[in-house]
């Protein structure tokens, strides 16, 4: 009864919490399943324990499968269930494995409305559904329009215009034969074609690993070994993600995790602590730290409070890169008046252990930011869907430099234009034979 | 009054383009149909550059084919001059036009609506229409007789209201030479509110015997001339005559430009929209005031006459303007104008009105087809006149109403772009409309349509063989070329090489006996596309749901509280048939789509409760 599609999406607020859910829905869900876990379907409705991975075949993360066949499901169709971490590296890594798999992204509001539609809901949810799109729609719309405000939104409609540029040669050449100059003869589609595709490739590999508030702003952690970093981490993100023990060292590589504070989406690197290293790992690891910081849109420099501000301190310090920092007093619990023994003034105090002082830290990274206002927890998913829409441009893109014949290179370019309608607006053909006749004389 | 003592079953009013495919595809269907027109003799007559087919049109003239209707027939009785637009580029692009022989082919058409079953012509000047309870119900003459019938078809192309310019002059008339349908404009102005003026233009026509040939270049047709029906016999084309080019000059353009204060495009005295795919020479002097020559296609209008259509310098510029012009042109320089040119303002109805059907959702009974509907083009015209007609009819018959989808037909997009979008300048086909133009050729017009066509009455039993016979002859060459091997592949995968053609390939085999060159060639396109229909029949079924599910008439859209204002007015206005037209109207969001879907399913519900 349904279109007969799978579609995908995260459950889960994006970004929040320790723990993501992912649902896909649809007929291809037994497939998309069976490729998760090792070609066999697991039971029905029973969680089984998985390693998860990406496209390429790298390892993400272990995660949860529960398959739900139709029709007991939420939507009535096959549904799978993914429970995995939190981060969105690892979301969207695996949102994009399930695409290349043969599942789309879910439009606002569809697991619902399938839902719906199979019967799964009553009268009266119905209506709650339908307001709760309407909703949810606008949003998503105020945030692809805000995130369309930005550079990578002046890239794509460079790119949108080069696409309806050479769309009025083509289409023109297609329709109008008897006009005086056989415009598909005569200009070099070709290169101009490879020249945007490339383009677009760019811009894909920039929007993925942008600093862009979308994708979440670098925090980095730094200090000596044992100030108690992996404890923080662990204190936003809820988990034991970093493993936090007595021995100095402990984190020899940079570990990352992502939490919201105000629904801005942020990536907190833990890196290992800094001292002078014998170990090979261990020094690699402090070379790691530092790339970290240098990476970072906002530096957290911690020291053990109750021992002190050190000459490691003093030097890490004099070594940070130049960005906004925020110097953090940890273990602040351990002395009887809660102030550092030494160290700077404006040092924010805390108790990673306790929680203790992490309000007026995340008040801090915000009002440092001036991120005040910013944002809304869908600009995530907005920024999803330009990633999405720009990789189904380029893919038609590089289909056209390989098509033969005016009327194949139309085809794909009509689709890469429909593409990336998803993020400027419909043009119609109307749209197009209206930029034709504006540019040449046509008609007899 | 009762059903029984009323003779007709649908009129026609209009005998062009649209109005006899509509009383013709009417009368198949088994209607009794009564064709109103001003004179019999102007049955097919063909108001402007005497031509059919080219880009998009010859699309729509096969489906018309396909579909039963009649004018790729004529087209080919009186095609004088015929090539295939296009040749050297895909075949999904190939568009044959024929340079018509005028007399021949309103001669064919005259033929055709003699020879009907159930189709009778009267000439008659309506004056207007009969509306009873809300109904349209037949029309009264302007003497005031009385002709009843379940359904009516309107197709009076630029008569209503007609305005005829030429420089200052103004006169009224539907076509030079015919008068105007006045009070019927105004009655229906009256019944239909939403009505607006757009113009077409044509240029002066030419004697030939004082046209200087040698300086022209020659454009032959092509030897044989393709057909555009595929029901044609062989042979069926007249005589073939050649074609010729010349080209405005800097004198052209600025006698034009010294003169453009009297053109009434310029004075203000028209200010409807123009097409802009057709611009008058005017329009093309000022707007492109860098190019320093226009083309002029020199088009004879028939055998036995020596009239030429200069296409490519429509003018509204007074007479004398014309005159001199004229004369810049090499080879025109001693020419004599047999006529002028002019430009026609006449009223066009709102098509967002209209059902898919082409039935006005306000007036249940009456049917609009052609230039009425804002589009120009006899193929238009005739496109919507078969449907119009043949759905008048089953509205009479108690049958079901049918309509072709977007994916399916030229005639597709064409109803739908009408409907759903509406017209600000007069509609043309283009093939870049239709977004599913690989599956939508000109070549499988009737592989798409016939067995619709067939199934629907609208298709005669000799076409329905001739069909049958291709389409079993294509489907037998194209399982014998997918199991042929040759070395690693099949002869089809071969085919789908854009560089080898169906000839070359069956050659590599001696043993292959080859089918003949018309399937051979018909399969070699078949599979060059097979890629690309594959994805669009993916596309296609993703949307079909949402096409075939109709919305039903009486839904109030603005208590629906979800939709946003904007989709709450625009659904309101346009009342779409369907789902998927909803999604196809400006300002209607995919959410939007999605929260009518629930409301539909809700209301569904709600019934089933009651």
């Amino acid at each position: 009864m349904n279109s007969g599609d799978t579609i995908v999406a995260l459950s889960t607020p994006p970004g929040r919490g320790a723990l993501a859910l992912i649902r896909a829905s649809g007929p291809q869900v037994p497939d998309l399943t069976r490729q998760l876990n090792d070609g066999v379907l697991p039971a029905p409705r029973a969680a089984s324990l998985r390693v998860l991975h990406d496209t390429e075949g790298r390892t993400l993360d272990q995660g949860v499968l529960t398959f739900y066949p139709a029709p007991a499901s939420a939507t009535g169709e096959d549904v799978l269930e993914i429970s995995c971490h939190g981060a969105p590296a690892v979301v969207e890594a695996l949102l994009s494995r399930l695409r290349s798999l043969g599942a789309r992204p879910a439009e606002p509001g569809e697991f619902s409305r399938r839902a719906f539609e199979a019967g799964k809901m009553d009268l009266a949810q119905a209506q709650a559904v339908a307001d709760l799109v309407a909703a949810t729609t606008g949003r998503a719309a105020r945030c692809a329009a805000r995130v369309l405000k930005g550079d990578i939104s002046r890239e794509i409609s460079s790119i949108l215009q080069e696409i309806v540029d050479i769309r009025v040669y083509i289409e023109g050449a297609l329709d109008f034969p008897d006009e005086d100059v056989d415009w598909l003869a005569e200009s070099d589609f070709g290169t101009r074609l490879s020249a945007l595709s490339d383009k677009v490739e760019q811009l894909v590999r920039r929007a993925r690993q942008g600093r862009t508030v979308a994708t979440g702003i670098r925090l980095a952690l730094l200090g000596p070994p044992n100030v108690g970093k992996s404890s923080l981490l662990n204190h936003f993100t809820g988990t034991d993600t970093a493993i936090v023990t007595a021995q100095p060292g402990t984190t020899r590589d940079v570990l990352t995790a992502s939490f919201q504070i105000d629904g801005i989406p942020l990536i907190l690197a833990d890196t290992a602590g800094i001292r002078a290293a014998e170990a090979e790992a261990e020094v690699e690891g402090i070379r790691r730290s530092w790339r970290a910081a240098e990476e970072a849109d906002l530096i957290l420099q911690m020291f053990d409070a109750h021992a002190g501000w050190s000459e490691d301190d003093e030097e890490i310090k004099n070594r940070l890169p130049e960005l906004p920092a925020l110097t953090l007093a940890n273990k602040c619990d351990l002395l009887p008046d809660g102030i550092p023994r030494s160290g700077p003034k404006e040092a924010i105090r805390l108790s990673a252990k306790f929680g203790h002082g992490i309000e007026t830290l995340k008040g801090q990274i915000i009002h440092l930011l001036e991120l005040e206002n910013a944002l809304e927890e869908d600009e995530f998913m907005a920024h999803q869907r330009q990633i999405d829409a720009l990789l189904e441009t380029g893919k038609t893109l590089k289909r056209a430099t390989q098509a033969q014949g005016g009327e194949l290179i139309a085809e794909e370019l009509r689709l890469a234009q429909e593409a990336l309608g998803a993020l400027t607006g419909e043009f119609t053909a109307d749209d197009l034979l209206g930029e034709i006749f504006s540019r040449f004389c046509i008609g007899k | 009054m009762t059903a029984t003592n009323r003779i007709w079953d649908v009129l026609v009013i209009g005998g062009g383009h649209a109005g006899v495919e509509a009383a013709l595809a009417s009368a198949r269907t088994g209607a009794r149909t009564l064709l109103l027109t001003h004179r019999f003799d102007g049955i097919g007559q063909m108001s402007c550059n005497p031509a059919i087919g080219g880009i998009g049109k010859s699309h729509l003239v096969r489906e018309i084919d396909a579909l039963g209707g009649v004018m790729a027939q004529a087209a080919d009785r009186a095609g004088i001059h015929v090539r295939v637009l296009n040749r050297r580029k895909g075949p999904a692009v190939h568009a044959t036009r024929a340079q018509t022989d005028r007399k021949l082919y309103r001669e064919a058409i005259q033929g055709f609506v003699t020879e009907a079953q159930n189709l009778e012509v009267r000439s008659i000047a309506v004056g207007d229409l009969i509306v009873r309870d809300g109904k349209v119900g037949g029309i009264l003459t302007e003497e005031g007789d009385r002709i009843e019938a379940s359904a009516v078809v309107l197709s009076t192309g630029t008569f209503l209201d007609g305005a005829i310019h030429i420089g200052a002059e103004q006169t009224q008339g539907g076509r030079a030479g015919d008068p105007p349908s006045l009070l019927l404009a105004h009655r229906l102005r009256e019944l239909l509110p939403d009505v607006g003026r757009l113009k077409t233009g044509t240029p002066p026509r030419l004697d030939g015997q004082t046209i200087d040939w040698v300086k022209t270049s020659v454009q032959p047709g092509e030897i044989p001339p393709p057909p555009l029906s595929r029901f044609s016999p062989p042979d069926v084309h007249p005589r073939q005559v050649s074609c010729h080019l010349t080209r405005t000059t800097e004198a052209t353009h600025e006698l034009i430009r010294a003169h453009l204060h009297q053109s009434p495009m310029h004075t203000g005295a028209i200010d409807s929209r123009g097409p802009r795919y057709c611009p008058s020479v005017e329009d093309k002097v000022v707007r492109f005031a860098e190019r320093p020559s226009h083309q002029v296609f020199i088009e004879p209008e028939g055998l036995d006459t020596d009239v030429i259509y200069p296409n490519g310098i429509s003018t509204s510029l007074p007479a004398e303007v014309q005159e001199q012009f004229v004369r810049t042109i090499p080879g025109f320089e001693e020419v004599q104008l047999t006529r002028y040119g002019y430009a026609i303002e006449y009223d066009f109805f709102d098509p967002r009105q209209l059902r898919p059907t082409l039935q006005c959702k306000a007036l249940p009974g009456l049917y609009l087809a052609g230039q009425i509907n804002g589009t120009t083009g006899y193929e238009e015209a005739a496109a919507q006149g078969l449907l119009a007609g043949y759905n008048a009819a089953t509205q009479s018959l108690g049958r079901e109403a049918w309509w072709p989808r977007r994916d399916e037909a030229y005639a597709g997009v064409l109803v739908d772009d009408l409907i759903t979008r509406g017209v600000d300048e007069p509609y043309r086909m283009f093939t870049s409309r239709a977004e599913y133009r690989l599956t939508l050729r000109e070549d499988n017009a009737d592989l798409r349509l016939t067995e619709t066509g067939r199934k629907l009455g609208l298709v005669c039993d000799a076409h329905w063989d001739l069909f049958c016979k291709r389409r079993d002859s294509l489907e037998q060459e194209l399982g014998r070329l997918r199991a042929t091997r040759l070395g690693e592949d099949s002869l089809a995968d071969v085919l789908r090489r854009p560089e080898t053609n169906y000839a070359e390939a069956v050659s590599m085999l001696p043993a292959y006996e080859p089918a003949s060159p018309e399937i051979g060639r018909q399969a070699e396109i078949e599979l060059r596309y097979e890629g690309y229909i594959r994805r669009h029949r993916h596309e296609i079924e993703r949307l079909k749901q949402d096409e075939t599910r109709r919305l039903p008439e009486g839904i109030d859209y603005r208590s629906i509280t979800a939709l946003s204002h904007e989709a709450r007015e625009k659904l309101s206005h346009c009342r779409p048939a369907t789902l998927g037209q909803a999604a196809r109207i400006p300002g209607v969001t995919p959410a939007a789509v999605a929260i009518l879907k629930i409301h539909l399913k809700a209301d569904g519900t709600r019934q089933q409760v009651l």
